[in-house]
């Protein structure tokens, strides 16, 4: 397969290994040990760390920035991009800056309601929907044009990412939804936190009867438990998330102080089980501020030593 | 029509207190049929004015009118022959109507009595709606005839989004998804297959994003 871009995961993907990613969120301050530390942990691990932009709303260090300081010690970042903060002007321009400090992976996204974090009473942007942020990335690279038409010089040459969520409804668009997604350009894809391994695999079958699993490479999310709480909160309060009683259950039938470990196995076992699923191209690990659980994950799951490209 | 709500009385207090001969002037159009600025809401914001600035012994002239539009020149012209027998006016009508006031009678400080909140259907019984915001290029057409634009809180033109869960918007159990909505039509309709129509950029400058926007028809002009 020709690749399009210098992206270290595109290669990884294109060589069809199953490709790695996991996910740092940067710092609510100005310091960025924490994001070093968080890279330093998992470098080896993985093949690219995708840098959340102001998730769940909550006002931190730009993703931008924070992909900068991974790419300057050696970690491949997928940049995230969110269209409720910024225009069409904001997001191209920010394109370019990214493409200026070679980094090579983006992830479109329309990002979580302004209301649910720390600026409430704020405005969102949403002048482009996240379809066709994958659409302007793609001009961007491929027609080497601004939206506006004129020229790029230097073009940027992104490998161009989108979320699924298999789980949201409703599930019968789920799949022509996806296929949409990569009409518009989405080279790969990360989904949401699958917990509901059956759904999932149900989403998969459809997503190989049209042939979709051949045109983009599909990397299953996957996220920990920390506790009986977590998944109970994720099942509750989390939009468009799926935790079936029996990964709940199996928590709560261990003592507190090893639930930790409980959910790490969960997670283990939910990979080598997708690993053999048809279509799936790779395994995205968000251990959400349990990035040193990472190495484990990866390990035990049969996925390490990374190839090197 | 254009919907609206009441200010907090308080609200209008403090913005009126300093003044002695005050009209409260209402609007027969949209604001009366969603009950926030018509001539029934006059008369009990006007006597609760009354009362209060008696209470704090400090009795006020506070009138009442009640004009067919607010938003047109030929009845705010009514006003004209008694405007300087007040010191302000608390206006009823939606921000089109008091600004439309304003712009008329210059030395005569305008109040809005109302905040406007969308453009809307009254679809039960003390509930009013946001169908439309105005974008001023619309897509209904393509949209089985619901409306992203006002009824996404992310505006997403290529929906649903993540969030969408039981048809209910990520915001809470109150709020439809709209997307929901435009696939059950689709589908009403025959024409799912639509969905996967990819939506393009859309161009925002007929919107807000604009400025000010007017319409011009020559065909109509005088």
């Amino acid at each position: 397969m020709s690749l399009n871009t210098e992206s270290k995961l595109e290669k990884i993907l294109k060589a069809g290994h199953l490709g790695v990613t996991s996910e740092c969120g940067p710092p609510r301050g100005s310091d960025p040990e924490g994001i070093k530390e968080k890279g330093k942990l998992i470098k080896d691990y993985v093949d690219a760390v995708n840098v959340t932009d102001n998730q769940t709303a909550m006002t931190r260090m730009s993703s931008l920035a924070a992909c900068i300081h991974l790419k300057l010690m050696g970690v491949e970042p997928v940049l995230q991009m969110v269209t409720r903060d910024r225009n069409r002007i904001a997001l191209q321009s920010d394109i370019l800056g990214a493409a200026s400090f070679d980094i090579n992976n983006m992830l479109c996204l329309s990002g979580d309601h302004q209301s649910f974090g720390d600026c409430a009473q704020g405005q969102n942007v949403h002048d482009l929907d996240s379809m066709q942020l994958v659409q302007t990335v793609r001009h961007m690279r491929d027609e080497g044009k601004f939206l506006g038409g004129d020229d790029i010089k230097r073009p940027p040459k992104m490998f161009v990412g989108a979320a699924a969520n298999p789980f949201a409804d409703p599930f019968e668009i789920r799949v022509p939804r996806l296929a949409k997604k990569i009409a518009c350009g989405a080279e790969f894809i990360q989904t949401q936190c699958i917990y509901n391994l059956d759904k999932f695999e149900e989403w998969m079958k459809r997503v190989e009867e049209r042939g979709l699993h051949e045109k983009t490479f599909i990397m299953a999310g996957m996220t920990p438990m920390k506790s009986v709480g977590m998944a109970k909160y994720m099942k509750n309060r989390v939009p468009g998330m799926d935790v079936p009683d029996a990964i709940i259950d199996r928590l709560a039938g261990v003592p507190k102080e090893k639930q930790a470990q409980e959910g790490i196995d969960i997670c283990v076992e939910a990979i080598q089980r997708l690993k053999e699923v048809k279509g799936v191209s790779g395994f995205h690990i968000m251990a959400i501020e349990w990035e040193e659980k990472v190495p484990e994950i990866v390990e035990r799951s049969g996925l390490y030593p990374r190839p090197e490209v | 029509m254009i919907i609206a709500e009441k200010k907090p009385i308080e609200e209008i207090i403090e913005e009126i207190k300093d003044f002695q001969r005050i009209l409260i002037l209402g609007c027969n159009e949209c604001v009366t049929v969603c009950e926030a600025g018509g001539k029934k809401e006059v008369e009990i914001l006007a006597s609760a004015l009354r009362m209060y600035f008696i209470n704090k012994g400090n009795e006020k002239k506070i009138d009442e009118k009640t004009l067919e539009r607010q938003c047109d020149h030929e009845y705010l012209e009514e006003i004209r022959e008694n405007i300087d027998d007040y010191d302000a006016i608390v206006s009823l009508a939606c921000g089109v109507g008091v600004q439309f006031a304003a712009e008329k009678y210059l030395t005569t400080p305008l109040v809005p009595g109302v905040n406007t909140v969308c453009l809307g259907a009254n679809e039960d019984r003390g509930l009013w709606t946001e169908r439309c915001q105005a974008c001023g290029s619309c897509v209904l057409a393509k949209t089985g005839g619901i409306c992203p634009v006002s009824r996404c809180a992310k505006r997403v033109l290529n929906g649903p989004c993540g969030g969408s869960t039981n048809g209910k918007c990520e915001l809470g159990k109150d709020v439809d998804c709209a997307w929901q909505l435009i696939i059950d039509r689709l589908r009403a309709l025959g024409k799912l297959d639509d969905y996967e129509k990819v939506a393009p950029i859309k161009d925002w400058s007929t919107d807000r994003a604009g400025g000010p926007r007017t319409v011009t028809r020559e065909d109509v002009k005088i």
